[in-house]
């Protein structure tokens, strides 16, 4: 009888610490001077230095990544959010017809494999002269932000009761007026979750920032982490503090706002 | 619903409105996805290969398509990509409901639970491969000085010069970042279920097998379906995770088909064959998709919750 108090408990320790620990490591490695990284490695670090990390910011200006990163990201969600709000709002309370088929289309634009766009967008940016620009990460990164923003939103929109607005009409505030002063102020929270999500997958993104740019002065930071790699030798020290460097502000993000993020996920997934 | 007694001006201005607001999303998603996906269908009915551009761009039919079903390359990327599917997907659905059923009983720690599912699934993909490729490398890294010490491995293990070796981080590092994901899918659907069918089959004796094989899968099905279709068409686009694990070495042996055609397209510049490739990705993918819709369509794009 005790052992099926205790197996959810044990379960749970077992999940936290497979999750963690390739994190722990990295870390450990992070500081350990390159020459000791494969002798004898030792759960207890021994050696800690702030070499990789210094090399990373010098030799390798990783702040260039980091900040191309954040302007495409940025730009991305901050696009989707807004079009897309407009759009959700839309979809989520307003009666028309072709509603559900549009609904349906973008979510079935929203899963198709980003690699069967790849070579007309690569044409067709080439053509305008954007290959190696924000706006030529940006613009690819808009066929999957959107349909995901918009996915997000309806289910944030849905779930505030339909009498608010109709509360606000009847006072004589237009549909426009009614969700601009009653739907958005208190869809911030859903809104707010939804411009990190996108953020995220904008973030990890890696595909269309490794086939659209050509050098170190437009790379994203997963494809700057994915190229750290020499002809003859491999910097893992360097590439684990990369590592650790570009975990951060996306760990940070989602332990802050876990709660709905998990809500915002399953929600369009399971509906309860 | 109110709508429906309503005037039908009303109604109609509504739709006006509905329609300007959904334009802009909608225009976006016409130019960036739907107008650039037709354009792959149509330079694949052609040669057109950026090294070569004195041969023009000649309409070639499905020459294109008959090229892949020659090469054995393609059919080794198809059959890399169906594996990696088949069994990361389904090591997850199994460790992932196992999770799920753990988490539906505990009452403490799920906070902590919740941020050591969602970091692994948050960081980016290429970073959770390196992570692994790490763990994995040298003789003397992590992976192997614990086997050996276990007394699992005789001697050290080269991971990745061998293929069958090559899928073991791989498969294992797509569990990691991936599975807590899946169990948070079933949990959903676990905390759906009413607890008093539970106490209702306790009474009449049922034991726990017969509570979860009577009870909880029937009654989770649609919470797995969702979890096994998703987790589906993300497998058969794996790239980064690949790209930066093992390259899709040795050799071509862990190539999938995303980064076969990605070779042909961006390596070998070869866009009228890399464009067949990818229709037949998107084929393959769109498919899957359409079961998922005819599945659960209805219950997800219904306008009523």
């Amino acid at each position: 009888m005790s052992a099926r108090k205790w197996w959810p408990a044990l379960v749970l320790v077992l999940l936290v610490g497979t999750s963690a620990f390739p994190f722990y490591w990295a870390i450990v490695a992070s500081f350990t001077p390159e020459a000791r990284l494969f002798q004898d490695p030792s759960l207890v670090p021994t050696e800690l230095v702030l070499d990789h990390y210094r090399a990373l910011f010098t030799e390798r200006s990783f702040w260039l990544p980091i900040r191309n990163s954040l302007v495409v990201a940025g730009t991305t969600t901050a696009f989707c959010v807004v079009i897309g709000a407009l759009c959700a709002y839309a979809l989520a309370r307003l009666q028309f017809r072709g509603k559900s088929a549009l609904l349906g289309f973008i979510l079935a634009v929203g899963m198709f494999p980003q690699i069967s766009v790849v070579s007309p967008l690569y044409l067709l940016l080439r053509e305008l002269h954007l290959i190696n620009t924000y706006p030529g990460l940006v613009l690819p990164y808009l066929t999957f932000a959107m349909p995901l923003t918009v996915w997000l939103l309806v289910g944030f929109f849905r779930q505030l009761p339909a009498e608010l607005e109709e509360a606000a009409m009847v006072d004589g505030a237009g549909r426009l007026r009614a969700f601009w002063e009653v739907i958005v102020p208190l869809a911030v929270p859903g809104i707010a979750t939804t411009a990190i999500l996108t953020f995220v997958y904008s973030w990890n993104e890696f595909l269309f920032a490794l086939s659209f740019t050509l050098g170190p002065e437009r790379q994203t930071v997963p494809v700057a982490i994915a190229l750290f790699r020499g002809q003859y030798q491999v910097p893992w020290g360097q590439i684990l503090a990369a590592a650790v460097v570009a975990t951060l502000p996306v760990t940070l993000l989602v332990l802050a706002f876990q709660r709905r993020i998990v809500q915002g996920l399953t929600a369009g997934a399971v509906k309860g | 619903m109110p709508a429906a007694e309503r005037p039908s001006g009303i109604e109609q201005q509504e739709a006006r409105i509905a329609w300007g607001l959904v334009l802009p999303a909608l225009l976006t998603i016409l130019l960036v996805a739907l107008f650039p996906l037709l354009w792959t269908v149509w330079e694949s009915l052609h040669l057109h290969d950026l090294r070569m551009p004195w041969l023009g761009q000649p309409f070639v039919g499905i020459d294109n398509y008959l090229e892949a079903f020659r090469q054995p390359r393609f059919w080794g990327a198809l059959g890399h990509t169906l594996f990696f599917a088949v069994t990361s997907v389904g090591l997850e659905l199994v460790i992932g409901l196992w999770l799920a059923l753990a988490l539906n009983r505990a009452f403490r720690g799920r906070g902590l639970v919740r941020a050591a599912v969602l970091v692994p699934w948050a960081i980016p993909t290429v970073v959770s491969a390196l992570l692994w490729r790490f763990m994995f490398e040298g003789q003397h890294g992590i992976v192997n000085s614990a086997l050996v010490a276990l007394g699992v491995l005789s001697e050290p293990i080269v991971w990745f010069i061998q293929p069958a070796a090559a899928w073991v981080p791989i498969i294992l590092a797509d569990v990691w970042k991936t599975t807590p994901f899946v169990a948070l899918l079933l949990l959903a659907g676990l905390q759906n279920i009413d607890v008093s069918l539970y106490e209702a089959a306790r009474i009449d004796g049922a034991s726990a097998w017969r509570q979860f094989r009577h009870v909880t899968l029937p009654l989770l099905k649609p919470a797995i379906l969702v979890a096994l279709i998703f987790r589906t068409l993300d497998a058969f686009r794996v790239f980064d995770l690949i790209y930066a694990l093992t390259g899709g070495g040795p050799g071509t042996s862990t190539e999938p088909i995303a980064l076969y055609t990605f070779n042909v397209l961006l390596q070998n510049l070869q866009f009228g064959y890399g464009s067949a490739l990818s229709v037949i990705v998107f084929l393959v993918t769109f498919s899957l998709a359409l079961v998922y819709i005819r599945f659960l369509g209805a219950e997800l794009t219904g306008s009523k919750r």
